[in-house]
């Protein structure tokens, strides 16, 4: 196991204990808007297709890396795009500033 | 070279702001007056994160990115206008579409390593390829479920969890002798196979009153796939927003089980299809009270504190508007009305929170369970529209009962209960609900949108 995988142990770790913390604190109001949200950057993974499918190294991996690609796409689009049109509904009764 | 390196020092560092707006973005979900400014630091972290690859370096082909770009994003716009009583399906997909990706990207990359491929590289790929295969394939069937192109029903076998155990035994078993013996490719297609086949044995079994907790366990593998798809590719920024992801689901699945009172394993290899079978004795016809609408309005009116608990029913009729003008109606006239909402009412974590901000129900009146349970003395009407095992008071006081210890709504302390119910079946889970037999209880018999809009009407609205 070399040094690399070793820092990125460290900071999975990190990140997990962030979430955690992080996840928390947020209301029980926003439990679908937040599962939507994580939803669309989780989508991130779309950058490792992008790289699969830019590289070109066999057809294969570039077919599959394209409908990664378009999977994730969708989930980053539709994601943001439905917790944003959430979020907009949640209005207090009491007047705002 | 060196401006090859360049580069990708460039890409390291934009992958660093992308990581930090992400938690900032989930640090604002904390509350609803920020939580817009997370989306925003959403989007541009991840804008960024997209715009800073494509400078990567091995880049020689952009146009079936751009393909994969484009109609990704034609098939995400509509899959965000859905409709808000959408939303669980359209989760559950999501989903399954993040899971599809990570196991894709997973499944080229054994190709294109195999049979170079170190033990520790192989392990994280096969947990990648494992949790993304399970969780695409059950999370299309939670999707199928929720969408009722499934039978909704959990569907039980003799024998199911052994099955289940086996598959999933195979699917790990022929991973780690891959891991120990990487020119065994063969067995690559097993183990992807095999995890796709035990997603949809594990979804099978499971109701439509768990989805909730089965929706925030799927969100949590999918997480935790991504995170080990960003250990495959040696990426921070995707082991990072895996793990965030990951712990968000864990967090909701575990909140989720806490209030149906079930272990994790007790949801995952599921007891609720038993529960139907023991629940269908005892079916004897007790005298209930019921009541007008007309009469109902006059209760309500009367009132000066008024609970409204919502559950899946509500967002089945699409009452949430009726209800809003119900709301509003009762108000003007000075009385206090709030809505109790019990974190598993609906189909997924937060799911009639949703549906009552769609009517234009001030968020400030919708109050946690924890947190309205102890005014329900003090209540004069507790109105249940379309719930009904998270207000079942036998799982407060009868031993035997399969929902015995679930944390429930205590609706039936307050001084006049009404449930609209369309009639006396009983709900999801097959119990019985002796709510409806109190002298206190008043059972409104009739559609949800039809009957709250009959009890508007009465009280003068249009």
């Amino acid at each position: 196991m070399n040094s690399n995988l070793i820092d990125d142990l460290f900071i999975f770790m990190l990140a997990c204990f962030i979430g955690f913390e992080v996840i928390r604190h947020v209301s029980p109001l926003l439990h679908t808007p937040l599962m939507s949200l994580t939803n669309a950057l989780d989508a991130i993974a779309v950058v490792g297709a992008i790289v699969l499918v830019g590289e070109r190294k066999s057809e294969f991996a570039t077919v599959l890396g394209v409908i990664a690609i378009v999977a994730a796409t969708s989930n980053v689009v539709g994601g943001f795009f439905i917790t944003d049109r959430m979020l907009k509904m949640f209005k207090s009764s009491r007047p705002s500033k | 070279m060196n401006e090859f390196a360049g580069s990708q020092h460039v890409i390291e560092f934009i992958y660093l702001i992308a990581s930090a707006l992400f938690i900032l973005s989930l640090k604002w979900m904390s509350s609803p007056a920020t939580a817009r400014h997370g989306i925003l630091a959403g989007e541009i972290g991840m804008v960024l994160a997209i715009a800073g690859t494509l400078l990567h370096h091995g880049i020689v082909d952009y146009k079936w990115i751009a393909v994969g770009l484009v109609l990704g994003s034609g098939i995400g716009i509509p899959l965000g206008m859905v409709h808000m009583t959408a939303v669980p399906q359209r989760t559950a997909l999501s989903h399954a579409f993040g899971a599809l990706c990570v196991t894709l990207v997973g499944t080229a990359e054994f190709y294109l390593r195999t049979p170079n491929v170190p033990k520790f590289m192989m392990s994280v790929l096969s947990m990648e390829v494992i949790l993304g295969g399970l969780t695409f394939t059950g999370s299309l069937m939670a999707a199928g479920k929720l969408q009722e192109i499934l039978p909704q029903r959990p569907i039980t076998y003799k024998g199911q969890n052994l099955v289940n155990f086996l598959l999933f035994g195979v699917a790990v078993g022929s991973a780690i002798y891959l891991v120990l013996h990487p020119e065994a490719k063969q067995l690559f297609p097993l183990v992807v196979g095999v995890s796709l086949v035990f997603g949809i044995l594990l979804v099978i079994p499971i109701g439509g009153a768990d989805m909730p907790t089965v929706i925030s366990l799927l969100n949590g593998y999918a997480g935790l796939s991504a995170a080990a798809m960003g250990f495959v590719l040696q990426n921070k920024l995707l082991i990072i927003a895996g793990a965030l992801d990951g712990s968000s689901g864990l967090i909701l699945s575990v909140i989720m089980s806490k209030a149906m009172n079930r272990s994790f394993s007790n949801v995952l290899f599921g007891a609720f299809g038993q529960v139907q079978v023991a629940a269908a004795g005892g079916q004897e016809a007790r005298p209930v009270h019921s009541a007008t609408a007309e009469e109902a309005a006059a209760i309500l009116a009367a009132a000066n504190k008024v609970v409204i608990v919502p559950g899946y029913g509500m967002a089945v009729a699409q009452a949430q508007h009726k209800v809003r003008e119900l709301y509003d109606i009762l108000s003007k006239k000075g009385v206090d009305v709030r809505f109790a909402i019990h974190p598993v009412a609906g189909r997924m974590p937060g799911h009639m929170n949703v549906l009552l901000a769609e009517a234009d129900i001030p968020y400030d009146r919708l109050i946690e369970m924890d947190e309205i349970n102890g005014d329900f003395p003090q209540t004069d009407v507790a109105l249940v529209i379309g719930a009904n095992d998270v207000t079942n008071p036998a799982a407060r006081t009868d031993t035997s009962s399969p929902i015995y210890g679930m944390p429930i709504l205590d609706v039936d302390k307050a001084h006049t209960v009404m449930v609209i119910k369309r009639s006396m079946s009983p709900g999801f889970a097959g119990i019985d609900n002796p709510l409806y037999y109190l002298d206190n209880t008043l059972m409104l018999f009739g559609d949800a949108k039809q009957f709250v809009g009959a009890i508007v009407r009465e009280l003068g609205g249009h």
